[in-house]
């Protein structure tokens, strides 16, 4: 069982009101634009069920540009985090759905710049966050280790030669996903690692034939 | 080093008279690989945010968003402040006030500690501090007793995850109440028993609560609690240094509070399905709010 600290319980230290709608929220954003990994100009959220009902009393909205801005779930500027994001030229559009199929407290991103992204996750509560799908590929990201996250061309070799960079880091692997569309087509993998692969081996992953997108998500902050 | 799976297993480690701060601290030290200067100034940091909040929300006295709360703290500091014949000391004006005042700027975006959860979080900082204020405690011996507080709430999540969701407000309020009582009586000098007592006696007193708020807004009936269980905790507190002990023990109130939590309905743990959040005003105000943001986007 993961061990429950004092500090669980006395604290997190954040900006209310609620640690999954907001708390919750931020984390979501947060993941997200790492996962876009740019600055985007515009960004669409759709808020689903009890996000879309109860989410403007709870500051889901504010919580959600403030993660993608890049602001932690105890920095107080996310209540005016409309105002920050206006500032540094991001358009913001909210819609909210009801969708039973969906998490209660789920939302979809979608990023806008040279290339667009969607990324959808729900909030689990006492600000846990999941990131469950990536422009249509099915992950569980939690930002609870370092992560690679890799969309690349279904054929043969794509995994030994991604594994093998992390090998020659001598990083271990905590788990490892691998999801694809269809034979040879677009494939994904999503590798939790104990640390974060040195960004000069990022970028060997990214210059090798076949790799679409590759992308090096740090954990979130406590 | 073993983690500490029980109040039992506590108390055995505290037979030589260890205070149970000092139990929960080298825990965490070795847990987190952290020195314990490194764990204090954490804490501090902790109680700092936790007396900004209290003046933070003492200071502006706005309605939130939904406009069902956010002035209460300051009509009770305001009673004590112009009021005559009033039957309370300022001990008491101030762990009304303070616990209101952090609920309250929580429900504004302010920033708070969760203490245990975001909903709960006026209830330990408003013992802590007031008691520190009127009592003239050292901020030492205000760290000991977040620590003291903490480690009963872990202790309990470590059974009952603690979340309205889960177990209903017997797993926020309740248990922000146990561990507002033990932080007292470790504030005042009390025995570790009188501590697991205090704890027992305010968690005992919470068993079966649900949380049915309105909107699914940690507002109504979420702002007010937080003021009646920090009293709650005083209560709990004075019983137990007055040597008043649970019949039933601490470990066995968390397996009824955990057995509680599983028997209540879903529609009454933060699902807004049933009790206050489904009474005629309660829907009524859900109904307005919804319009209102649908409506702006």
């Amino acid at each position: 069982m993961k061990y429950i600290s004092v500090f669980d319980i006395v604290g997190p230290s954040m900006v209310g009101p609620s640690s999954s709608h907001t708390a919750g929220a931020v984390r979501l954003g947060l993941l997200a634009r790492r996962i876009y990994g740019r600055k985007p100009d515009w960004v669409k959220f759709t808020l689903y069920n009890s996000f879309a009902k109860t989410g403007k009393g709870h500051g889901t909205d504010k919580g959600l540009v403030g993660g993608v801005l890049g602001f932690s779930v105890n920095d107080v500027k996310i209540k005016d985090s409309f105002k920050y994001a206006k500032e540094q030229g991001i358009k913001i559009e909210f819609s909210m759905k009801e969708d039973f199929s969906r998490h209660p407290n789920s939302v979809d991103i979608k990023f806008y710049n040279e290339s667009s992204m969607l990324v959808s996750g729900n909030s689990l509560g006492a600000g846990e966050v999941q990131i469950n799908s990536i422009n249509g590929f099915n992950v569980d990201m939690r930002g609870d280790f370092p992560t690679l996250l890799m969309i690349y061309k279904d054929q043969p070799g794509m995994i030994w030669k991604i594994t093998k960079f992390i090998q020659d880091a001598n990083i271990n692997i905590a788990t490892l996903h691998c999801e694809r569309k269809d034979k040879g087509q677009e494939a994904s993998t999503v590798i939790c690692l104990d640390s974060l692969l040195p960004d000069e081996l990022v970028e060997k992953i990214n210059i090798t034939p076949g790799i679409y997108t590759v992308r090096s998500i740090d954990m979130l902050e406590k | 080093m073993n983690n500490i799976e029980n109040f039992q297993e506590l108390q055995e480690l505290a037979r030589d008279n260890k205070r149970f701060y000092e139990i929960f601290m080298d825990l965490e030290c070795f847990k987190l690989e952290k020195s314990k200067d490194q764990l204090n100034d954490l804490m501090l940091s902790h109680l700092n945010d936790m007396k900004a909040s209290i003046k933070n929300g003492l200071s502006n006295p706005k309605l939130s968003v939904s406009g069902m709360s956010g002035t209460d703290s300051a009509k009770v500091a305001e009673r004590y402040k112009n009021g005559k014949n009033l039957p309370m000391n300022k001990l008491f004006e101030k762990v009304l006030s303070y616990s209101l005042s952090v609920i309250e700027e929580n429900q504004r975006m302010g920033k708070i500690i969760a203490c245990p959860t975001a909903g709960s979080c006026g209830i330990v900082p408003a013992v802590v501090v007031a008691y520190g204020e009127e009592l003239n405690i050292s901020e030492e011996k205000q760290i000991n007793s977040l620590f003291t507080a903490g480690g009963i709430g872990k202790l309990i999540a470590q059974q009952v995850p603690l979340a309205g969701a889960v177990a209903g407000c017997q797993a926020e309020c309740g248990v922000g109440s146990a561990m507002a009582a033990a932080a007292i009586v470790e504030l005042l000098g009390g025995t570790n028993i009188m501590i697991i007592n205090a704890a027992a006696l305010a968690l005992k007193n919470t068993l079966g609560l649900v949380c049915d708020p309105v909107a699914g807004l940690v507002e109504v009936p979420c702002v007010k609690r937080n003021a009646f269980f920090a009293i709650h905790a005083v209560s709990a507190s004075e019983l137990a240094l007055a040597g008043v002990e649970t019949v039933i023990p601490m470990d066995e109130i968390v397996v009824a509070m955990k057995q509680i939590g599983y028997l209540m309905s879903p529609d009454l743990k933060e699902s807004s399905d049933g009790g206050l959040a489904t009474t005629e005003t309660g829907k009524t105000i859900a109904h307005k709010l919804v319009k209102l943001w649908f409506e702006n986007n």
